[in-house]
């Protein structure tokens, strides 16, 4: 079957973006079965591509000195040429909203659309984490509250004190984020109400008068035990930023408002650092299905097709280790390898594969086991379950075992054989699970009757300790909010402690 | 399926962060700025350009762990079996990698554009108050709007809000609309004698209540008012004097012909038009134009007094000193003839002086010549006894490049309050 070509040559316009992209809905929709939120495709100039960059790709943002920073940063590289441009940025909303660059070709364009507006789209859509953590109706709204309510509050109480409190939660950030699920879903709508009416309440009640009402004595709680105290503060705490907008003794309710804000924000991106490969994978394997049915239908010329193929091995390219190009897995390569393994595994299966994945082997169905997978996984998850052995061989992976203790030097501890297939994907599989990447820190009892005195533990895996200079930095921040003294100690698994820390605060956050 | 073109959308959505950084770093920024102007020439010192500062204090600090036993898995195995050990020197070349990366994160390198540059340049420097500008300031009058009054020319009628008055009055005294009364009267055309009466009594009413209420009242109207405000001067002159003649060294030129530039980068910041005028003398002063004045040939002897007179001349044919700020940088070597000394001090305290914002003497020597070891040449002294009989002038030896900037920074650096009272 031949149709029309959609395009010649390199040059498009929006009714070629159009057709484009209906050509690829079509695709998307019955062969492979996509579920997508509605499109948004918006064309942006390379100095908007930056922009983007220095907020976390989101089209509006909070101001804070260091997206500048960043910006800064960014522009300087790229001004140098050691740093090219992504080619698009989609965000996980809906509308999803897809950027597409000025400079792009025709060719190019497409492969973005595929890629951006229908794989990630749909994995945006289904996958259990993106739907559990996230709120892709409200994100934008949010951040436009956001970018207000942090505007407000500079104005009312200075453009020092919110910065402060911003760079303290931001460097709080990874930790302010609730991990295991059970808590009710996140409604960033009801959220930007509630802050609001909570706001005009105050306003509209405020009696100066309250400010001379004399305070009568303490109601000093009985000794608490430290049972009820645990229950009463919800300990152990490992959301740091939640435990703070909580039960932090002397922050201002706009403090813990923004605290709120970065805690959401930060949640909102949790799902993504937990899906890069199969985020990637998943969109990478759209567009060589969308691209490759395009072609054979006609619509692209050879010549375009080429072209297409050319970005895309050099986005799926991976260095070997000893390349000096290599700084690890790429998420494009691995996740697209894999998504084609498993095809290759649903369809013509060997007898390797029929041991190792008894369910999906020879199913026949490739759609409908990816799709299961895609909207059921996470990296970790994924990789544990369907690294084959085949592609273990074929990416000729292995695993170093570094242990400063030991003199030799570094171990092979397994390669790509039968002795070592499952350790080496159990290893690769905890490269990308979130609970070894972040530190593990967890706030675990406060000294009521005491000095008020924070304690954190961080539990030690594998003997790494916290980088001493930025746990100062950080703990200091911990510190200003808590408005009290704060100390962090380093736990290793048998209870042995490694390292610790004590922080003060500067008082000039938290001041009343 | 939508698609927005965004690319016309304003840009440099960034700055305002951007400015938070710099306000942020700005210590940082200034001391990398100076740095950098000091091994670039004048010309290029306002052209921007990237500077690199130190990171501390603009860092981010995360939790971040290190150490430890570490387990990786890697692709691309060419040889390794299971139990082999690697000597750790291959992995001393990873490390030294991951040691540049954090090189580079602690000088952080970006672009400055050429107004950051030469704000952050200039930032502590301030020009001299005098008095005499104060009271220059006050020589002419602006127009200002300064919102509505009730009276007025009617050439400035504010038709815009005096509609908007007169609806909200019509509105108010529910004045009735004619679409209500030619529905009324449609209504009367066709409908029984009963009602007819009754009709014609509200038609009645409504139009004499119409005629009641003006649709424009003169209470309604409006005018835009203007207030005078006090205009600044806003503009600046500054003459260029220097001895050309025999002993003036291209060296000592060099030296004079960056002082005046920074004088003139510092002047078109602070004022919105900025002429140069430059006059040079041997014992006799001619105005010439850029060109000539740095690089053309010239011999004679040195007679100051001719140079003053010159500029005195323009000033009075051309620049009011009502209009004008005036500032002069005379560059010499500090010889004049000693005859020539009475007409010097003169022209200066009754004539230049008098008029001038500010009037710096640089006194420039032979490279390799300390500042101290020069000997006080013969307008040096005479300059310098003015000035201890009460004359405003500012003088400064200079004998090297890089003397240039602390001189200038010296000579405008923004005094602290209780120092301006005491000077």
């Amino acid at each position: 079957m031949t149709a029309e070509r959609l395009f010649e040559g390199a040059d498009w316009d929006f009714q070629k973006l159009q057709r484009i992209h209906d050509a690829c809905a079509e695709i998307a929709r019955t062969e492979l079965g996509l579920d997508i939120y509605p499109n948004q495709i918006e064309v942006i100039t390379a100095e908007q591509m930056l922009d983007a960059y220095s907020s976390a790709g989101m089209p509006l943002f909070y101001k804070h000195w260091s997206f500048g920073k960043h910006f800064a940063h960014h522009e300087a590289f790229y001004r140098k040429g050691l740093m090219g441009l992504a080619y698009e940025i989609v965000i996980n909303s809906s509308p999803c909203i897809s950027y597409l660059m000025e400079e792009n070709t025709a060719t190019m364009q497409t492969l973005v659309i595929a890629h951006a507006a229908f794989g990630h789209n749909h994995f945006f859509k289904n996958n259990y984490l993106f739907k559990q953590w996230t709120d892709a109706e409200g994100i934008l709204d949010y951040l436009d509250f956001a970018k207000n309510y942090v505007v407000q509050c500079e104005e009312r109480h200075g453009r020092l004190a919110v910065e402060q409190t911003l760079d303290a939660a931001h460097a709080l950030m990874s930790h302010g984020i609730d991990r295991y699920p059970g808590k009710k879903t996140l409604d960033l709508r009801a959220e930007e109400k509630r802050a609001g009416e909570r706001r005009s309440h105050e306003d509209s009640t405020f009696n100066d008068l309250w400010r001379t009402v004399p305070a009568g004595p303490v109601k000093s709680a009985a000794s608490l035990s430290t049972e009820r105290r645990h229950n009463l503060l919800g300990l152990p705490q490992e959301n740091l930023l939640y435990f703070l907008e909580k039960t932090a003794p002397r922050l201002q309710p706009w403090q813990r408002e923004l605290l709120r804000i970065v805690r959401h924000i930060a949640q909102y991106f949790y799902p993504q650092s937990q899906t890069k490969v199969m985020n990637e994978g998943t969109a990478t394997y759209v567009h060589y299905r969308i691209m490759t049915r395009l072609h054979e239908q006609g619509r692209i010329s050879d010549g375009n097709f080429l072209e297409f193929l050319q970005s895309h091995t050099n986005v799926v390219f991976q260095p070997d280790f000893d390349d000096p190009r290599f700084s690890g897995f790429n998420p494009y390569a691995l996740g697209f390898a894999m998504m084609q393994d498993i095809e290759r595994i649903v369809t013509d299966p060997e007898d390797e594969d029929r041991e190792w994945f008894p369910d999906i082997a020879g199913t026949g169905d490739v759609m409908a086991v990816l799709r299961d997978i895609w909207a059921n996984y996470r990296d970790e998850s994924f990789i544990s379950q369907f690294l084959s052995p085949r592609l273990m061989r074929h990416l000729r992976m292995f695993h170093l075992h570094d242990d400063p203790a030991e003199r030799a030097g570094i171990r092979v501890d397994a390669i790509h054989d039968e002795r070592g297939y499952r350790r080496v994907r159990r290893e690769l599989a905890r490269q990308y699970d979130v609970g070894y990447i972040d530190p593990n820190i967890e706030v675990v009892d406060v000294d009521l009757e005491g000095d008020r005195r924070l304690m954190v533990r961080h539990a030690a895996v594998k003997g790494a300790v916290l980088n001493e200079a930025d746990a100062k930095r950080v703990l200091q921040h911990l510190a200003d909010l808590w408005s009290y003294d704060v100390s962090l100690v380093e736990v290793d698994a048998a209870g042995v402690v490694l390292k610790d820390h004590a922080a003060s605060p500067r008082g000039i956050a938290a001041a009343a | 399926m939508h698609i927005i073109d965004r690319r016309l959308n304003p840009g440099s959505k960034s700055l305002e962060n951007r400015q938070r950084f710099l306000r942020r770093a700005k210590a940082l920024v200034q001391g990398a700025v100076k740095k950098s102007s000091q091994d670039r020439d004048i010309k290029d010192v306002l052209e921007g350009g990237e500077v690199s500062i130190p990171l501390d204090g603009m860092n981010e600090p995360r939790f971040r762990r290190e150490g430890g036993t570490r387990d990786m898995v890697l692709p691309g195995n060419k040889k390794f079996v299971e139990g082999d050990m690697l000597p750790r020197s291959g992995e001393g070349r990873r490390k030294a990698s991951g040691a540049g990366e954090g090189d580079s994160e602690d000088a952080f390198r970006f672009v400055l554009s050429r107004d950051e540059f030469v704000d952050l340049f200039l930032d502590d420097l301030e020009l001299p108050d005098l008095a005499k500008r104060k009271l220059a300031e006050a020589e002419s009058e602006g127009l200002q709007r300064a919102g509505y009054s009730t009276s007025g020319s009617p050439a400035n009628i504010s038709v815009s809000r005096t509609v908007r008055l007169a609806l909200a009055r019509r509105v108010a005294l529910r004045r009735p609309r004619p679409e209500t009364i030619a529905e009324l009267e449609a209504e009367l055309a066709d409908c029984d004698e009963a009602r007819r009466p009754e009709l014609l009594a509200e038609i009645e009413r409504l139009k004499a209540k119409l005629r009641r209420i003006p649709f424009i009242d003169p209470i309604d109207i409006r005018y835009r008012r203007f207030e005078t405000v006090p205009k600044p001067v806003a503009q600046a002159v500054m003459f260029c004097l220097m001895d050309v003649s025999g002993s003036m060294s291209e060296h000592m030129k060099d030296l004079a012909k960056r002082f005046y530039m920074l004088l003139y980068v510092f002047l078109t910041r602070r004022y919105r038009h900025v002429e140069i005028v430059f006059i040079r003398h041997t014992d006799r002063a001619e105005e010439v134009d850029e060109d000539t004045f740095f690089h053309g040939p010239a011999s004679g002897g040195t007679l100051v007094s001719s140079a003053l007179e010159a500029m005195h001349e323009i000033v009075r044919s051309r620049f009011r000193p009502a209009d004008w700020n005036i500032y002069a940088a005379q560059a010499s070597d500090g010889d004049n003839s000693t005859s020539d000394s009475d007409a010097v001090s003169r022209l200066l305290t009754e004539k230049i002086l008098p008029v001038s914002q500010f009037f710096a003497y640089l006194e420039v020597g032979e490279t390799g010549g300390s500042t101290f070891d020069m000997p006080d040449s013969s307008l040096w002294t005479l300059y310098q006894r003015l000035r201890a009989e009460g004359a405003g002038l500012s003088m400064r030896k200079v004998s090297e490049r890089s003397e240039i900037f602390p001189v200038f920074h010296d000579l405008f650096h923004r005094r602290r309050k209780q120092e301006k009272a005491a000077v």
